[in-house]
């Protein structure tokens, strides 16, 4: 009998073990810090259809993934939905549903349950119902309580994802007392990423630091009172760690997502990267996609790498960051990520603080993610903002979805 | 009632069973066992994979101890060893629970 090692890390081996289906862009909620493209609502490609989305995940199995995320937009808005999952676990995925929780009835969820569902994910943005309504642009709050304990009555393992910001960060004690009357299997604090309309909303959305601290605290002390009853994460906003994270564990390493279109991304963000092509399913095979494709190939390895993080020992571990926030604010992708204290441009991050904090700084309206607003950003041609410019400033006349 | 916070280490009567968030299955193209669950994926070696085939809440853990003991004959006092604290540091992972 072997003397140790449990636990073999999985590295991949070169194998997309993450594959993530936005099934839509579609969404009835208008979440100002939403991570989809802020031209979501440009003309464009059609939705894949079921039988492509069924291409897709039996090429994904073939390449070797072992989890499979349906997410969007909302993705209860494709009434497939159940048909793909179904699908996805007689292929031998696990299957998480990640959903803001509109359109998740009792018989829907009954139909997931059939069709074998492993897990729900939903998110919840607030634990007072004024707020949350507000932040959504909709009636959403009393649905999603329902929703959770509907969740848990059907017996599915359930995360709860809270998008962490400004408006909501001093209510942690209060969110966390809900997570625990709900029975949530796993409590996600998710500091946002601020790519997409989160960059639009900047502004406005960042805490401050003694906001993230104080609620590190009550994590904490949740932790130590719920053991292992729930587990609690607490991701932290790169822009505070003066680290970068390890963004996808690496570009093309293990993770797959596929955009509405079909198009093939190494994570929910890359197309924000201009210049980079992004072929489809309807193009190419997943395989093709995935091993050969030059937007993959891209950012593997360490020769892209600018001296700073080749010559760095962290490189192995963090991979230079992110390289979507590495173009967003410094226009070059290969760059080292500017949450990096290392990073030449690190002073970036310092001063979107110093902007988001001036004192006297006149509050705007919080850009609300809708069509009319996706559609005068598309024409704005950004998905984020470059070169460190603020942001608020290019985006002042928005209509007509103000918070 | 399953009981999934008392620390203490296993003992010969008990009897573990998997947490039912996790899918324990094997894997093709890993050529190993594997953990999902939410957000997350674990790959196990033999021995590993061994064990949490058998926490299925039927078997002891003296069954198990004398199970794996047949499958790797030689020094049963380590085998019976790595048992224990194979399921000492499962449960404490949250991958199996204690069947009351
Ligand atoms: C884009 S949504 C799509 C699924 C569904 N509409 C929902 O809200 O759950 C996927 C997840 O991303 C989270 N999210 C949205 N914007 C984010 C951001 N800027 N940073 C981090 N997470 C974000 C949401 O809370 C949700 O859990
Ligand atoms: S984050 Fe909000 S707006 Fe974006 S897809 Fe999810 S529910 Fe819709
Ligand atoms: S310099 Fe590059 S590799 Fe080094 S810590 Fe910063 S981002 Fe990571």
């Amino acid at each position: 009998m072997p003397k140790d090692g449990s636990v073999v890390r999985l590295d991949g081996q070169g194998k997309p073990l993450w594959l993530v289906l936005e099934l839509t862009y579609r969404c009835p909620l208008k979440c100002p810090w939403c991570s989809n493209p802020v031209d979501y609502a440009r003309d464009g490609e059609a939705e894949l259809s079921t039988a492509e989305w069924k291409r897709v995940m039996r090429e994904g199995r073939e390449l070797g993934a072992l989890q499979l995320g349906f997410t969007g937009g909302e993705p209860l808005l494709r009434d497939d939905l159940e048909e793909l999952v179904a699908d996805a676990s007689a292929l031998g995925y696990y299957t998480n549903l990640i959903t803001s929780g509109v359109g998740l009835t009792e018989n829907r969820l009954r139909a997931l349950k059939a069709a074998g569902l492993n897990q729900i994910q939903l998110s919840l943005q607030s634990s007072d119902r004024e707020l949350t309504d507000t932040l959504v642009g909709a009636r959403a709050f009393d649905l999603k309580l329902k929703v959770a304990h509907q969740i848990k009555a059907q017996g599915f393992p359930m995360v709860l994802n809270v998008p962490v910001f400004r408006q909501n960060i001093g209510q942690v004690a209060d969110i966390l007392a809900l997570a625990e009357d709900i029975g949530v299997d796993y409590l996600e604090f998710a500091n946002i990423q601020y790519y997409n309309w989160a960059m639009v909303n900047r502004d406005e959305l960042l805490p401050t630091r003694e906001q993230i601290a104080a609620a590190e605290r009550e994590v904490q002390a949740a932790r130590e009172r719920l053991g292992d009853r729930m587990t609690i994460y607490f991701v932290i906003p790169d822009y505070y760690e003066g680290r970068p994270k390890a963004c996808m564990n690496g570009w093309g390493s293990i993770h797959l997502t596929i955009a509405p279109d079909g198009a093939a991304m190494p994570c929910q963000e890359a197309r924000i990267i201009q210049g980079l092509d992004f072929p489809t399913v309807r193009d190419k095979s997943l395989a093709w996609l995935w091993n050969e494709s030059p937007t993959f190939e891209k950012f593997r390895g360490d020769a892209w790498m600018s001296p700073t993080c080749r010559s760095c020992d962290e490189k192995e571990k963090d991979f230079g960051g992110c390289r979507c926030q590495a173009f967003l604010m410094t226009g070059d992708a290969a760059n080292t990520d500017p949450a990096c204290a290392r990073s030449p441009h690190h002073h970036l991050i310092g001063e979107a603080i110093a902007r988001a904090h001036a004192p006297g700084r006149k509050v705007q309206p919080l850009v609300m993610r809708n069509d009319g607003n996706s559609r005068r950003l598309a024409r704005g041609g950004q998905g984020g903002c470059g070169s460190g410019t603020g942001c608020g400033s290019g985006t002042a006349r928005m209509e007509p979805d103000h918070v | 009632m399953t009981d999934i916070t008392a620390p203490s280490p296993p003992a010969a009567g008990e009897r573990y069973v998997l947490n039912p968030m996790y899918l324990f299955r094997w894997e093709p193209t890993q050529d190993a066992h594997v953990l999902l669950y939410p957000e997350g994926i674990v790959k196990l070696n033999q021995t590993a994979g061994d064990i949490i085939a058998r926490c299925d809440g039927r078997r002891t853990v003296a069954d198990l101890v004398g199970e794996l003991q047949q499958r790797y004959p030689g020094d049963d006092v380590r085998v019976a060893e790595g048992v224990y604290k194979f399921l000492e540091v499962f449960r404490a992972k949250g991958w199996i629970r204690r069947q009351a």
